[in-house]
């Protein structure tokens, strides 16, 4: 038996207090008082003091690239498992812009093989192709792929600009149950563009990508959904107008969820100056009233989920001429110091925290999260006062790629346990 | 005295005193292409990279015979028979010139940001030729030298640019370079080619070119390329020629000294008739033959050559 000891137990909507965990065969056994005699005390194996840390339901990132199959000298699985690891996350969502697309059940079951195989223990959920090979012309076997593992679908790297076969698809991933996740982008409006349209683009000669061509799709997608009554799910928002649209869908009942990525809450386009293509992303990183609206709408609710859409790049597609760079930002292991920056400053408390990294993608996508009696012990302990700085040649990952090289940041996961095992431990994995 | 920066990237990396002493030793090389023997030894022994990923005719010469006229030794290279058709990358490729010890590199690219990317991988001065719709500094440092040669000085002028500002190097350049030395600077288009953020610059826009060019001292046309039909930003060249083209007609409302440029290459009929490029006003070729006198000036500058050119 395992002890999570004296920590502030947050588990939102019922728990936020200093209290016990007690964990056997993988499950919460029990959840008591701290420093309560109990019946278990005799048979506890280990102990983790977790006093002055915040213990929470594990982490999960809907929203992962890990390359593999086809790229694995940008990241493989287990690679990316690791880095997810060490970033607090105990289930992690790849998208299917693998090569070959995870569009079909064979290659979503050697997905989740090489999670097992990986031996990290973090969960992998598969998210299957929307299209055949992610080309927009014909749907994927979602019935295949969901017995396969996957517990949605995107095109993600790809928008879907068939109306019709986002209809169809949306219509039919409802008939599996399936969520639908849908990367925004009016390729018609992006027209070569690299970054975001603005002044810095505009001083640096760069052709510029307007709101507009995320925000017309968003507003399409919404619409499908009230047609279809399908799960829908928006990727990565990053413009004022998609909040303004999700937020408008939301007060008259539209079930369309959507997520953001921290950079998208702590960057705008001036990290783009001097063309460093690690701030290259896609979409791409916007206006301060951008930013603000963003941070609004995760403080609100309009944003549901905090996911880092992390794609890591290897120097060969980043050490390039920014317009021929690779979109992409490695940010799994810095995604929940920066989004804990947020609780820092005010902006959202740790249970609304808590809610955006594990309770509501697991509601969306329909995974376990929580800390109850009986529930899997899949728990990440958080110290929310270490101080770190990013450093990205210590990254697990092997995409170096991040904009928050030598960032500051208080706050980062002292463990990660999946199923009562501990998958990652910040007091020996880290030297410093 | 030499420049305050290693690389000219764009016209933020120069001081205004680079400015004024790059502009200030144009005047004087300018009398070495005049001579009948048109070189002088200053540079001898250096070394100048002349690297073109991108089509050009004027540019390259004019860095080309800068180079020879100051007695450095001057490789050119395109795309074309470059490694770069072998999939070699920018910086593998830059590095490899690097080990070869040239003292400076003049890069031309279609990328923006390229010469800013080649800058922070080799140890050697770089300038930039013109990147993408970025910047094309030596091309403001010679509209600059020609405008001061005429008017004397450039603070207090006003400066009209009209054409696709949005995708223009030589536009952002300029307006970037006339601003800081103290001219103000009206940009006039239809609204698809004013980039959003124009804001960025410190300048007036009209969609209005008649009102642009009523007050201006200086007329700047932009080449209009018609495959940016295609791009839906203008309908045809023949009403683009009739409301943004300047011809008499529309100059009759200029200034009685006003003067006119164009960085070429020249689309005559278009955006400029071919009675005005070749008008009283023009100084379209004076702007090449000081092209010559920039480079020259920004070679003498950066490779420390003596005062001795002057001779």
């Amino acid at each position: 038996m395992l002890k999570i000891n004296g920590g502030r137990v947050v588990d939102p909507g019922h728990l936020d207090g200093v209290q016990d965990i007690i964990v056997a065969d993988g499950r919460i056994l029990d959840i008591v008082d701290h420093n309560a005699a109990t019946a278990y005390d005799d048979g506890i194996s280990r102990t983790i003091d977790a006093a002055g840390r915040v213990v929470v339901p594990g982490l999960i990132d809907m929203h992962v690239h890990f390359r593999e199959p086809g790229h694995e000298y940008k990241e493989t699985i287990a690679t990316g498992c690791r880095a997810a690891a060490s970033g607090g996350f105990t289930a992690v969502c790849p998208m299917p812009n693998t090569d070959p697309v995870n569009d079909r059940a064979q290659v979503c079951r050697f997905i989740c093989q090489q999670a097992e195989n990986s031996g990290v223990g973090v969960r992998v959920h598969p998210v299957g192709a929307i299209s055949v090979g992610l080309s927009g012309e014909a749907l994927s076997e979602y019935g295949d792929l969901k017995a396969a593992g996957a517990v949605a679908l995107s095109d993600d790297g790809n928008p879907v600009s068939n109306d019709q076969l986002m209809r169809r698809a949306m219509e039919y991933a409802r008939g599996f149950g399936l969520p639908v996740i849908s990367h925004c982008e009016m390729l018609s409006l992006i027209a070569g563009g690299v970054m975001n349209e603005g002044i810095v683009a505009a001083r640096m000669g760069l052709p510029g990508i307007p709101n507009a061509a995320e925000s017309v799709m968003v507003a399409r997608d919404i619409a499908l959904c009230e047609l279809t009554g399908a799960a829908l799910h928006i990727a990565h928002v990053s413009t004022r107008e998609s909040v303004q649209l999700i937020r408008a869908a939301k007060d008259r009942g539209v079930p369309v969820t959507a997520e953001t990525a921290p950079h998208f809450f702590m960057l705008t386009d001036q990290a783009v100056e001097n063309y460093d293509t690690n701030a290259k992303v896609n979409p791409p990183l916007r206006a301060e009233t951008d930013r603000a609206a963003v941070r609004e709408a995760v403080a609100d609710g309009t944003i549901d989920v905090i996911a880092c859409d992390h794609a890591p790049h290897s120097v060969l597609e980043k050490e390039v001429e920014f317009d021929a760079a690779a979109n992409g930002i490695s940010g799994i292991e810095t995604s929940l110091g920066l989004s804990l920056s947020l609780v820092k400053e005010g902006g959202i408390s740790m249970e609304r925290l808590v809610i955006m990294m594990s309770t509501a993608p697991a509601r969306i996508l329909g995974l376990d999260s929580g800390l109850e009696k009986g529930a899997i012990a899949d728990i990440t302990i958080i110290d929310p006062d270490a101080a770190w700085t990013v450093d990205r040649d210590r990254f697990i990952s092997l995409g170096k790629n991040t904009p928050f090289h030598g960032w500051e940041l208080t706050g980062r996961a002292a463990m990660t346990i999946v199923a009562g095992q501990v998958v990652f431990d910040g007091t020996t994995a880290r030297t410093a | 005295m030499g420049l305050s920066t290693r690389d000219v990237l764009d016209i933020p990396s120069l001081s205004d005193g680079d400015i004024r002493l790059i502009l200030d030793t144009a005047q004087k090389m300018k009398e070495i292409s005049k001579r009948p023997v048109k070189k002088v030894p200053t540079l001898r022994g250096k070394t100048i990279v002349n690297f073109f990923y991108e089509p050009s005719t004027r540019t390259k010469v004019s860095f080309d015979l800068a180079a020879k006229r100051l007695s450095a030794d001057a490789v050119s290279i395109s795309a074309g028979s470059s490694s770069i058709v072998k999939g070699e990358t920018l910086i593998d490729t830059v590095r490899n010139l690097e080990v070869m010890q040239p003292d400076v590199i003049v890069i031309r690219h279609s990328s923006a940001g390229a010469p800013h990317l080649v800058a922070r991988h080799v140890g050697v001065p770089v300038i930039n030729a013109g990147d993408g719709m970025h910047a094309h500094p030596t091309q403001a440092l010679l509209d600059m030298m020609t405008v001061m040669e005429k008017k004397g000085d450039i603070r207090g002028l006003r400066l009209a640019i009209i054409g696709d500002i949005a995708r223009s190097r030589v536009a952002r350049s300029n307006m970037e370079g006339f601003t800081r030395m103290g001219a103000s600077v009206v940009v006039a288009a239809p609204p698809t080619m004013i980039p959003r953020g124009i804001e960025a610059f410190d300048v007036d826009v009209t969609h209005n070119m008649e009102a642009a060019i009523a007050d201006a001292d200086v007329i700047m046309m932009l080449r209009i390329q018609n495959e940016r039909k295609a791009a839906f930003l203008f309908s045809t060249p023949r009403e683009y020629a009739k409301v943004y083209g300047l011809n008499a007609a529309k100059l009759k409302n200029a200034r009685s000294d006003v003067l006119i440029m164009h960085p070429g290459p020249l689309n005559r009929g278009v955006e400029i008739s071919p009675d005005v490029a070749d008008g009283e006003f023009s100084l379209i070729l004076d702007q090449v033959e000081n092209g010559v006198a920039v480079r020259m000036a920004l070679f003498f500058l950066m490779m420390g050559g003596q005062r001795h050119a002057e001779d």
